[in-house]
């Protein structure tokens, strides 16, 4: 029965497609599917936003955005999806930020010839063998920022980490990449429970086991958990981490806990170029905050389609592709190039938490990686 | 590993089992005396924890901030309990578990709309942070001794509060018999409303306690709705000292479960394998402990309904 409605959806968009030419010609709908309510809610809440001022400082008719929340629930996603592409027949679909949701989500829209633009999931199954010429990343490889994290152990000469990530396929991957680039011996490595809030057994492992560094991936609330608790412990083994427990959100819940931690990310609000400082600054103005790195992520996404809206038009969609790969948009991040997997090439940066005033925030001290793309790039033949 | 770091390891289940049977208390009592199963529960838990917050971001004072917690803990479930919880008494399991829920999406909703989406910052207090050496050389943070005090302090008071006193047997009279207790002219609907207050209270006495060194954020109640229900369920359904009991097991079982089983694989694993699956095998111990308590004991430890 799932085949036969499978089919009957796949006939209908074909039919919507053929029709759809005089519905909207030049235009371009998205649809956004993101997380809105419950625990994820922040990240999913910056991405909007941060598209959002795209689309509205672009000021054109010519894009339509139908925004739902998923609330981190892949079946409802799914659901979603569907949804948008046959009723609201949208042409390019967006807005995921968990990785599991973008797994059930995907592969299926892609594969019934819809574009889809990942302003964050970059799960590794989509990079390698299962990467789509409609499937664009625009924030980073899952591994990516780990990466960088291990390059900078390696170069500040740390030789005994410990590292902690959740068990599950991102905490996996997490510190398989944090591995790959250190080089050097664990002092310790621990998967944690997904979900777990409270980190007294593992600090007191890492206060026993002579590390020289701790390297966590311990997203949103348990990343909090952590810092707070280690901060409290009295041990002094310098903290290295992936920007995820360190964005602009959840800074101002950790407080002290978290001054002079050492972070990678693909994103600062003191790059210096243009298009970063006019961003700040007008995010600051709509919203009343700073943006996130997520916020950084959905405002590049929505210019980069907005760049290749510039130059074709949907309905062509090898036009429009090369016109996505191409990338031709002011990025925040300055540079920025889709490596042959479409995914991004970029510079990875060291940033250390500080203080302005009475906000948390991050500054940048050093670039961990240059120009960097992903190992499963070798995998993908598109 | 040394016997030193397994007994900081012990103390770090006894302390998380202590702030586990905060929570699991007040859904024992209102399941034992009112026969209700409350899945709001967890949300009273989050109450508290931004009460707590909103008020030491305001004064900065950690001991106003418990105040609230417990205040705003407690008037939430006594209005909670008039509004809704009063319709469902007589209504069979699902009707509440379904109205309960609702409650969650509700209190949860509710915080977000007011406190909006981003974790709030709760610290603990200047006077017990840092860290003690206790004798034999464990450092072990001041904060998490003062949990562990208060927890047993606040058991014990409980016990004394349903062995010793008059609304104690009044509670014990009314999860035998609630009919006979009307009969004797005790009002049994102001005694509902106070038994579900008072364990809202010290629901979100525990959010506001382990909010201080963990994260406050819209959710938080619900993994530890979970956990607590796994206690009573060990413990004995309606029973104190069930809770007190399961809860300690759980918390030993489950910190003990994820130090020791990686170590105990990596003798014939390697390293990042022995931690996988390690910690797979110590996130399902709990629910192990509970079906080998519920085989031996089907009521639970301390169940008294044979």
């Amino acid at each position: 029965m799932n085949f036969k409605s499978i089919g009957a959806a796949l006939a209908l968009a074909a039919l919507c497609t053929s029709a759809g030419a005089d519905g909207h010609g030049g235009k371009v709908k998205v649809g956004m599917i993101t997380t809105l309510s419950g625990g994820g809610a922040g990240l999913g809440i910056d991405v909007r936003d941060g598209f959002m001022l795209a689309v509205k400082q672009a000021n054109t008719d010519a894009l339509e955005v139908v925004i739902e929340d998923d609330q981190r629930k892949p079946e409802i996603a799914v659901q979603l999806a569907d949804k948008m592409i046959q009723s609201e027949k949208v042409d390019v679909l967006t807005g995921i930020i968990w990785s599991n949701l973008a797994m059930a989500v995907v592969p299926a829209a892609t594969a019934q010839g819809k574009f889809y633009l990942s302003p964050n999931a970059g799960p590794s199954a989509l990079a390698g063998k299962g990467c789509h010429p409609n499937y664009f990343n625009v924030a980073w490889q899952n591994d990516n920022l780990h990466e960088a994290a291990g390059a900078y152990a390696k170069s500040e000469g740390f030789k005994n980490s410990f590292i902690l990530a959740p068990n599950y396929p991102a905490g996996q991957d997490a510190l398989t990449g944090y591995k790959r680039q250190y080089g050097g011996a664990l002092a310790g490595e621990v998967f944690t429970q997904l979900g777990q809030t409270d980190y007294a057994a593992e600090i007191a492992q890492i206060r026993a086991s002579g590390a020289d560094s701790v390297f966590f991936f311990l997203p949103g609330g348990m990343g909090i958990s952590f810092l707070k608790q280690y901060a409290d412990s009295g041990v002094e083994i310098p903290v290295i981490g992936p920007a995820f427990s360190f964005d602009q959100g959840i800074l101002q819940a950790v407080g002290d806990a978290a001054l002079g931690v050492k972070n990678t990310s693909q994103w600062n609000k003191d790059i210096d170029n243009p298009t970063n400082a006019a961003f700040v600054e007008s995010f600051q103005a709509e919203y009343g905050r700073l943006p996130s790195l997520y916020a950084s992520q959905g405002f590049d996404t929505a210019n980069l389609l907005l760049s290749a809206m510039a130059k074709a038009d949907v309905k062509d969609a090898d036009a429009f592709r090369a016109a996505l790969k191409a990338a031709e948009f002011d990025s925040t991040r300055g540079d920025f190039a889709f490596g042959d997997n479409h995914h991004p090439i970029q510079d990875i940066y060291v940033r250390e938490v500080i203080q302005e005033g009475d906000v948390f925030t991050n500054k940048i001290i050093g670039t961990a990686l240059s120009a960097h793309s992903d190992v499963y790039a070798a995998d993908c033949n598109m | 590993m040394t016997l030193l770091l397994f007994l900081e390891q012990v103390l770090n289940g006894l302390q998380s089992g202590v702030m586990l049977f905060l929570t699991a208390a007040g859904l024992t009592l209102v399941f034992g005396v009112m026969g209700l199963i409350n899945l709001a529960h967890g949300s009273l838990y989050m109450i508290g924890a931004f009460a707590a917050a909103a008020i030491a971001a305001a004064t900065g004072s950690f001991t106003l901030a418990i105040i609230a917690a417990l205040t705003a803990a407690a008037a939430a479930g006594a209005l909670v309990e008039m509004v809704v919880i009063r319709r469902l008494y007589t209504r069979d399991h699902l009707d509440q578990v379904l109205a309960t829920f609702a409650l969650i999406l509700i209190f949860s909703e509710a915080t977000r709309w007011v406190f909006g989406s981003f974790p709030l910052y709760l610290d603990i207090p200047d006077a017990l942070s840092g860290s003690v050496r206790l004798p034999g050389g464990i450092e072990y943070p001041r904060y998490r001794l003062a949990l562990i005090a208060v927890g047993l302090t606040l058991a014990a008071g409980l016990f004394f509060l349903i062995s010793r006193t008059r609304l104690g047997i009044q509670i014990r009279a009314g999860e035998s018999d609630r009919e006979m207790i009307a009969a004797l002219g005790v009002n049994i609907s102001k005694l509902y409303t106070l038994v579900f207050a008072l364990g809202a209270a010290l629901a979100g006495f525990a959010g506001a306690l382990v909010g201080a060194i963990q994260s406050v954020q819209v959710g938080m109640g619900e993994p530890v709705l979970i956990l607590a229900f796994v206690v009573i369920v060990i413990g004995g359904i309606g029973s104190i000292k069930g809770a007190l009991v399961g809860a300690v097991l759980v918390g030993l079982t489950d910190t003990l479960g994820g130090v020791l089983l990686p170590e105990a694989l990596r003798l014939f694993m390697a390293p990042s394998d022995a931690a996988a699956v390690g910690s797979a095998l110590a996130s399902m111990l709990i629910y192990l402990l509970m079906a080998v308590v519920l085989i031996w004991r089907p009521h639970g430890l301390y169940g008294m309904r044979a």
